[in-house]
């Protein structure tokens, strides 16, 4: 993901940081991936899937993305694994699988 | 017009907030620093000074509501003393990183336990690397001084850097001696309001105190670090245009007597107005004494001490605190540090005196030299000695 003209933290020079590292883009931490240090990953089974939207409620990081055909979907650039989606589900349509370095 | 006044440090202090005309006060009050809010809340009661006062519940609280004051951009203030510098202690990093320019005076109160409440350095000790701008008064007329001054320096643009102002618990807090203050017109031109570009507003949206990963933090910190060196230029620029406004002036480091000196008493704080009554003493009787008085605590002033103690011999060091198991006080510590790399240096003799509100009397400073000389001389493996502790033979140092 990416925005144009926003540097990633990881790019900016020190000298180019704003004063006491203020962020002046709004809205910005979108952009910076969060997901990179999840040990499991939550797999959504839309067989057992209803629709109840308790894992976009219950997600502490907003990282699960309601999709126009009703369902839910993980935000993984943003999901750090936590599990509590899987746990929230009523139907255990959600599972979380150990990450496996590729 | 500016006018002759009689008034205890923390009254001074609280009219150079007054002078400053800040937006909020925040405070919690704990001896030795009552006296500074009480004023303060006072003014504010009686329509003097239009400024938010905010009774908050604790010291941490006190410094996180100057934050979010700064982080709008209001002009604000706070004061604190001992166990309150230490529980406001985390929230210090927090206004030194977003670089918000709060202005705080400490009356210097040791720490618990045993349960203290008079004065010594410990608590600023403590809070030695918290990223703010620190001076230290000598008396009254200067905790007014560094009290404007403070807003001066920190607001500037080139700075931003939040500012400790350290008074002597009771020693200066509750003293009263005669100051002179200027025309409130005049220290309202010292210190001009200033726009703070990044304050929170609705149409111009910023986040303050973001995430900083391991691939940015270091990057923040350095930034930070350098400002904070940086910013020797604006407070020195801040001194001499206190001098030409008022005419008194002061620098990071201040010789009294010094000249041709081949032995320097070093203190920090009201020592240094009985340790110049003992140099005059001294020099009355023809011995080479001089005094060295470090108005300026952070950031460091390396060069300007290398360069008043070039040609000395003896630098007899005293510390109001002790660094446990370290090198007896962070005062001489420093120092030693700053020496280190020169060819040619002074000796350097330690004390810690004046712990826990313990009078340091013009005997002592006399003590001090002599003895300090005399070590000087014969060479010491102890790290310092402490002053007149009960049961312990005089001339008893503490080894590393």
């Amino acid at each position: 993901m990416a925005m144009k003209g926003y540097k990633l933290p990881g790019e900016v020079p020190w000298n180019d940081l704003e004063l006491g590292a203020i962020v002046t883009e709004p809205g910005s931490s979108v952009f910076k991936k969060t997901g990179d240090w999840r040990t499991e990953r939550p797999v959504v089974d839309r067989a057992k899937c209803i629709k109840c939207g308790l894992c976009w409620l219950h997600c502490p990081d907003a990282a699960v993305t309601p999709l126009d055909n009703g369902y839910f979907e993980p935000d993984l650039f943003h999901c750090k694994g936590c599990g509590i989606c899987a746990a929230i589900c009523p139907k255990a349509a959600i599972t979380m699988n150990e990450e496996v370095e590729k | 017009m500016s006018k002759r006044v009689v008034l205890e440090a923390s009254h001074a202090v609280a009219e150079a907030v007054k002078m400053a005309d800040v937006d909020l006060i925040a405070a919690y009050p704990i001896t030795p620093q009552t006296h500074i809010p009480e004023r303060l809340a006072e003014m504010v009661a009686e329509g003097d000074l239009d400024a938010a006062y905010v009774p908050v519940e604790s010291e941490h609280s006190a410094m996180s509501a100057v934050l979010g004051a700064a982080a709008v951009g209001a002009r604000s203030f706070t004061t604190t003393a001992g166990q309150g510098l230490e529980l406001m202690h985390e929230a210090l990093y927090i206004a030194s990183s977003h670089r918000y320019p709060i202005v705080m005076a400490v009356c210097n109160r040791t720490l618990s336990a045993p349960i203290n409440i008079w004065c010594d350095h410990s608590d600023v000790m403590a809070c030695r690397d918290v990223g703010w701008i620190q001076v230290f008064c000598q008396n009254n007329q200067e905790a007014f001084d560094m009290t404007l001054w403070a807003f001066r320096v920190a607001e500037d643009p080139k700075v931003m850097f939040p500012t400790m102002v350290h008074l002597d618990g009771f020693i200066l807090s509750h003293v009263t001696e005669p100051l002179v203050l200027p025309d409130p017109k005049d220290a309202a031109a010292f210190i001009p309001r200033y726009d703070y570009r990044l304050a929170l507003r609705p149409e111009t949206p910023t986040s303050h105190g973001c995430f900083g990963p391991p691939d940015i933090y270091f990057e923040v910190k350095y930034a930070q670090e350098l400002a904070l060196r940086e910013s020797r230029s604006v407070i020195d620029q801040g001194w001499k245009e206190l001098g030409e406004a008022f005419g008194r002036h002061y620098q990071a480091v201040e010789t009294y007597k010094a000249e041709g000196a081949t032995t320097l008493l070093v203190t920090m704080g009201s020592l240094g107005e009985t340790a110049k009554m003992v140099v005059d003493a001294k020099r009355a009787k023809g011995e080479a004494v001089g005094h060295l008085n470090l108005r300026l605590w952070r950031p460091f002033p390396f060069a300007d001490f290398r360069k008043a103690v070039k040609g000395v011999k003896t630098l007899v060091v005293v510390d109001r605190c002790l660094s446990f198991g370290g090198p007896g006080g962070p005062l001489v510590s420093e120092l030693k540090s700053a020496l280190f790399d020169l060819d040619d240096r002074p000796k350097v003799v330690s004390f810690v005196a004046g712990v826990g509100g313990r009078e340091v009397d013009d005997a002592a400073f006399e003590y001090m030299i002599d003895r300090g000389q005399e070590l000087a001389k014969t060479g010491t493996d102890c790290l310092y000695e402490p002053l007149q502790i009960r049961g312990l033979a005089t001339g008893t140092g503490v080894r590393g």
